[in-house]
């Protein structure tokens, strides 16, 4: 069957249609499909398509309401087709028909859309069943290495995950403040331990920051967590180390400070900056600092647990006397403050007892 | 280098030699790292040194473990990808050599950083070619040698590659077709199975 358009001697012959638009199809005024394309002819080769009828072999889509017969649809001249596959509902397939003039058939070319990688499975299409010009090819190749390389990026953010936690598990700062953390200041005091060194060791507590943290907000609360963190840092020495511990603990160890006093006096000037009121966004935080603090010299061989618990008591027994101020350890304590079974009172300190003689 | 490139080197010297020997390539060279990974781009020199580096643990020229490089790229089971991609090149054999001027445009649509040496294809007679590649790639010609090679095994064709020698930033491969259908070579299909 041939088109012709007035006039021209532009032949649609069959070969070219097929060669251009390898699913074609040509359907006479009666809805009889009579002639399809080689693709097309693909998807059924049990029963031949010429002579049964277009809408006994595909279904209109839902867009086309209204359009019961071929009639109706050859009556448009020209449309936009969205089609399902009787045989193959799962497939759905977009077209353009046009009234060919001069001629009594109707052309319909198809095409896959979105249904191509289950077509091209499900019918072992290949190569020569698209059309040169159809980008099909390109659009196969690029899910394929799309996919090939999301897999990689799936492998890469998964091993960046792990590596990530990982290394958050090692790491030693505290990720607002930039001090320390509690892993580090193990670390640090089982090896002023190892090395036979002598240090002083500082528990502060922060008193009230709950209320400023719930009346405030828990950005005014990591404010002042940070403002602590400077007057920590400025008042210590380089080599001292400031880990945060908790919430709002911190712990300092000076290696080779032992001198009650100077541990006095720093801890003094600590709990005094702390008392003044921290702005943040115009709002004034007040909160203070409760501290105890202990020296390696009070023990005869330092043991790690019992000098943290003892600063822990002397740091309570700040907070019990009005907060805002600071404890050393001294034996006195441990035996007043100490409830029965939780503290030993210290073995041999240097003069037979923890804390110094004054 | 990108990492597909730095990548598809360590996996080649861990499937073909064995894990142990790449960490020994890997330290040897002082690569500072023991996994690359495909999808991050590292100093040229790293590559470089890699690849000095298994040559000299090896024994083996440079040319010859490049050529190996190319077919296990092609050939291995892990990297049916890659085989998979180029085939969609051409239906035939020479086909596919005419697709390879436009590889790296190819490539840059699914890996946008991954720049591939621009290869010019002509045929002086009929199956005879000449690639030349252009690129900062010194060596890349004996990977397209053992590319082609596996290739040509894969289409089921008889052919006869050989790298001509390089210069002024150029390398020159020829290309002799013998036998179209001399065996039956791998089956393609246009979708993988996993899709």
């Amino acid at each position: 069957m041939a088109a012709r358009k007035d006039g021209d001697a532009v032949a649609l012959e069959r070969r070219v249609l097929d060669r251009l638009m390898p699913m074609n199809l040509l359907v006479r005024p009666s809805g009889h499909i009579t002639h399809a394309g080689p693709t097309l002819s693909r998807l059924f080769p049990e029963e031949e398509l010429v002579g049964r009828r277009f809408l006994e072999v595909f279904e209109m889509g839902r867009q086309h309401h209204g359009i019961c017969t071929f009639s109706d649809l050859r009556a448009l001249r020209e449309a936009r087709l969205q089609l399902r596959l009787r045989a193959f509902p799962d497939l759905r397939l977009k077209g353009v028909m046009v009234a060919l003039d001069g001629a009594e058939c109707t052309l319909i070319n198809l095409s896959f859309g979105l249904s191509i990688i289950k077509a091209v499975r499900r019918f072992g299409l290949s190569n020569d069943d698209f059309a040169p010009t159809d980008l099909v090819i390109e659009m196969l190749y690029l899910v394929e290495a799309n996919t090939a390389v999301m897999e990689e990026f799936r492998g890469l953010s998964a091993r960046l995950q792990q590596a990530r936690s990982r290394a958050e598990e090692q790491a030693l700062r505290d990720p607002l403040t930039g001090l320390h953390n509690r892993r580090a200041m193990d670390a640090v005091l089982a090896d002023l331990v190892a090395r036979g060194k002598r240090f002083g060791l500082m528990h502060l507590d922060l008193d009230h920051f709950k209320a400023v943290n719930d009346t405030l907000g828990h950005a005014a609360g990591d404010h002042v967590l940070q403002v602590t963190a400077g007057i920590l840092r400025s008042e210590t020495r380089k080599g001292d180390t400031v880990a945060r511990v908790g919430g709002d603990e911190f712990v300092l160890i000076f290696e080779d400070l032992v001198d009650p006093e100077k541990l006095s006096a720093i801890a003094e000037r600590i709990v005094a900056r702390l008392g003044e009121p921290i702005d943040y966004a115009g709002q004034l935080c007040r909160i203070s600092g409760s501290i105890g603090f202990t020296t390696s010299c009070f023990y005869d061989r330092p043991d790690l647990d019992r000098m943290l618990s003892d600063v822990d008591l002397a740091l309570y027994e700040s907070k019990g006397r009005g907060r805002a101020r600071a404890t050393m350890v001294t034996r006195e304590l441990l035996e007043t403050a100490a409830p029965p079974g939780r503290m030993r009172p210290p073995r041999q300190g240097r003069s037979g007892a923890p804390g110094p003689e004054a | 280098m990108h990492g597909l490139i730095n990548r598809a080197l360590q996996c080649f010297m861990r499937d073909t030699y064995g894990e142990a020997v790449w960490e020994e390539v890997a330290s040897h060279a002082g690569l500072g790292l023991r996994d690359f990974e495909a999808m991050i781009c590292y100093p040229d020199e790293l590559t470089f040194r890699a690849l000095d580096s298994a040559c000299t643990l090896l024994n083996k020229p440079r040319d010859v473990l490049l050529e190996d490089l190319g077919t296990y790229l092609v050939s291995h089971e892990n990297l049916e990808p890659v085989r998979r991609i180029l085939r969609f090149g051409g239906d035939s054999f020479h086909e596919f050599l005419h697709s390879l001027d436009e590889l790296p445009d190819r490539v840059r649509l699914a890996v946008p950083d991954l720049r591939l040496p621009q290869i010019e294809v002509r045929e002086h007679s009929p199956g005879a070619l000449t690639l030349r590649c252009f690129g900062a790639c010194p060596g890349f010609g004996h990977v397209l040698v053992g590319i082609l090679q596996a290739m040509a095994d894969d289409y089921g064709t008889l052919a006869l590659l050989e790298h001509k020698g390089a210069g002024n930033g150029e390398e020159v491969v020829s290309a002799l077709l013998l036998d179209a259908d001399f065996a039956r070579g791998r089956s393609f299909s246009l979708t993988p199975d996993r899709l």
